[in-house]
């Protein structure tokens, strides 16, 4: 089965109103070239899904969300996201706030086909206060209450990954694939970019195979772009671009995100790429020190 | 506990005195979020806590801390296993892990924000990080605070704007627990050192940084701590410490951590 397709043709499979989740993790290989197309496009009042950076911030300010479900909205170096900020300061965001740990919890649900899976995280704080659609249970086996963090089901998975074959097998050889897995499972349809297309054959080097973290039949469909990621890092390929999002930061302060869109997103991600600096310069950004 | 310093910076002393809520805790994971929570937890384990576990901030464990910032191109970290984002929750979740963070707002009962400041929920006026793992880690181990800056915009007369973790409120409790499953440790302030150990865990003060006053720390907090009789001076570092923090920080980013990087002792003229 091939699975290849372009960044418009996943596009033209979202709709309006839909719940999508964003793989990767602050400023770390987020599915930039997916979420750019999306700037692209006529989309809106989308339900974001995310351990949030810029894909967030850029798709709030361009007014595509209706609903963010998130735990942080962060570039890590800049730990505030300018525009996550102005669209909670606005107002006009509903929100579902949650703890960093219920979102994996609510996406595993949504993976095995369960409606909820109990937690103690959340008990005592203004995440149960301010969620009133997150219930607390009593469990059949002891006296305390509990939250049942209910499945994030979502209508679509964007991932970014290092390699892929055409059937949609999916390394991340980074040192950490966060909670991608999961994204991809709790998707109904899982769209991957890849920074390389690689002969199926290369993953029966088993150290190779044990870098690929779900089976290829959670992946819908497979975007070759080779530097997909940028402004994230796709370690090892290359970090993030710090200057890029401090000149996207300054743009929350003047000329506002159609200033930053016009001089970078571009009709294609090939535009793109140019007018950052090409793909030669992505590849050459330094992997961060923590 | 000798050769006690007399020439040493305020961070460092913070640095020393936060790394104190790591004593004792055994093989748990040390977490330290920031410059000083981070070399607090990475002191105490090249000293007297040599069992406690550390991430290298990315997706590893160490046997040995890194140091802070550009480490160089020979530099081997000492990796003792994989420890990506999805594997932290199974420890946070299992207890084992200790955590000193510095949230934007205290109040009286411990608990902490981290999201957003003022006006309304739907529509805050100041807009933060979000919850993090704040209520996961609260509820789950043991916590510690940092707090770079000792006033009443930190420690907040009523209750923090946003609840981000789970403190020693009788209102918030949950069906079934009781505020001793709660486990607040230190918090560490450029005044003083306080706890939880007061009455019905009201905050206490520890003890007074070098040239701090009770009044000062009155002054700053916005609610009322229990305060013993005889409050006894923070312990200053000692040679070896200061040697120690300034092999994990090559780079001196402990001077930027505190505004105006004061002397740790500031009771001379």
């Amino acid at each position: 089965m091939d699975k290849q397709m372009s960044a418009a043709q996943v596009v033209a499979q979202l709709h309006d109103g839909m719940t999508i989740g964003i793989g990767g993790w602050g400023p770390r290989r987020k599915p930039m070239a997916l979420v750019r197309e999306i700037l692209r496009s006529d989309l809106k009042d989308l339900t974001l899904v995310s351990y949030g950076g810029a894909d967030v911030g850029m798709l709030c300010a361009a007014g595509k969300v209706k609903k963010l479900v998130f735990a942080f909205v962060s570039l890590d170096f800049i730990p505030l996201e300018p525009y996550f900020r102005q669209a909670r300061q606005s107002g006009a965001l509903e929100v579902m706030e949650i703890d960093e740990g219920m979102m994996l919890l609510g996406l595993r649900a949504a993976a095995w086909g369960l409606p909820f899976i109990p937690t103690e995280v959340g008990l005592g704080t203004d995440i149960i206060r301010q969620n009133p659609g997150i219930k607390l249970i009593d469990s059949p086996y002891d006296d305390r209450e509990w939250v049942a963090m209910p499945a994030l089901k979502l209508d679509a998975a964007l991932i970014h990954v290092d390699r892929a074959d055409v059937r949609g097998v999916c390394q991340i050889a980074g040192p950490d694939h966060y909670l991608d897995d999961w994204y991809a499972r709790a998707a109904s349809k899982t769209y991957v970019s890849c920074d390389e297309l690689v002969e199926t054959d290369f993953f029966r080097d088993p150290a190779q195979a044990r870098l690929v973290f779900w089976e290829r039949a959670a992946t819908t469909g497979v975007v070759h772009i080779p530097g997909g990621a940028h402004p994230t890092s796709c370690n090892p390929l290359y970090g993030f671009d710090v200057p890029h999002f401090k000149a996207y930061a300054a743009t929350a302060g003047e000329g506002g995100i159609t200033a930053y869109l016009d001089k970078y997103l571009g009709s294609s991600e090939q535009e793109y790429q140019q007018n950052v600096g090409g793909l030669a310069a992505i590849r050459a950004i330094a992997l961060p020190t923590y | 506990m000798s050769n006690t310093a007399t020439d040493y910076t305020l961070a460092e002393l913070c640095i020393v005195a936060a790394a104190e809520a790591f004593r004792g805790e055994g093989e748990v994971l040390a977490t330290g979020i920031g410059v000083i929570p981070r070399l607090a937890a990475s002191l105490a384990m090249k000293t007297f806590n040599p069992d406690l576990m550390m991430t290298d901030s990315e997706a590893f464990l160490l046997s040995e801390p890194n140091p802070l910032g550009a480490r160089g191109n020979d530099f081997v970290q000492a990796n003792e296993t994989w420890m990506g984002f999805s594997r932290i929750f199974d420890n946070v979740w299992s207890g084992r892990r200790h955590a000193m963070l510095g949230p934007t707002q205290i109040d009286r009962f411990g608990q902490s924000n981290t999201s957003a400041l003022g006006g309304t929920y739907q529509q805050p006026k100041v807009m933060m990080l979000g919850a993090r793992g704040f209520p996961g880690n609260s509820i789950s181990h043991p916590n510690s605070f940092f707090v770079p800056s000792h006033n009443r915009k930190v420690f907040v007369e009523g209750e923090c704007d946003f609840v981000s973790s789970i403190g020693y409120n009788p209102a918030r409790l949950p069906k079934g627990r009781s505020l001793d499953d709660v486990d607040i440790r230190l918090v560490v302030t450029d005044l003083c050192v306080l706890d939880f150990g007061g009455a019905g865990h009201r905050m206490r003060l520890v003890s007074l940084h070098p040239g701090m006053t009770v009044e000062q720390v009155r002054e700053n907090t916005g609610f009322e701590l229990e305060i013993p009789a005889e409050v006894p001076v923070t312990v200053a570092p000692t040679a070896e410490q200061l040697a120690i923090i300034a092999a994990l920080d090559p780079h001196n980013q402990r001077a930027q951590q505190i505004r105006d990087n004061p002397p740790g002792d500031r009771s001379g003229g």
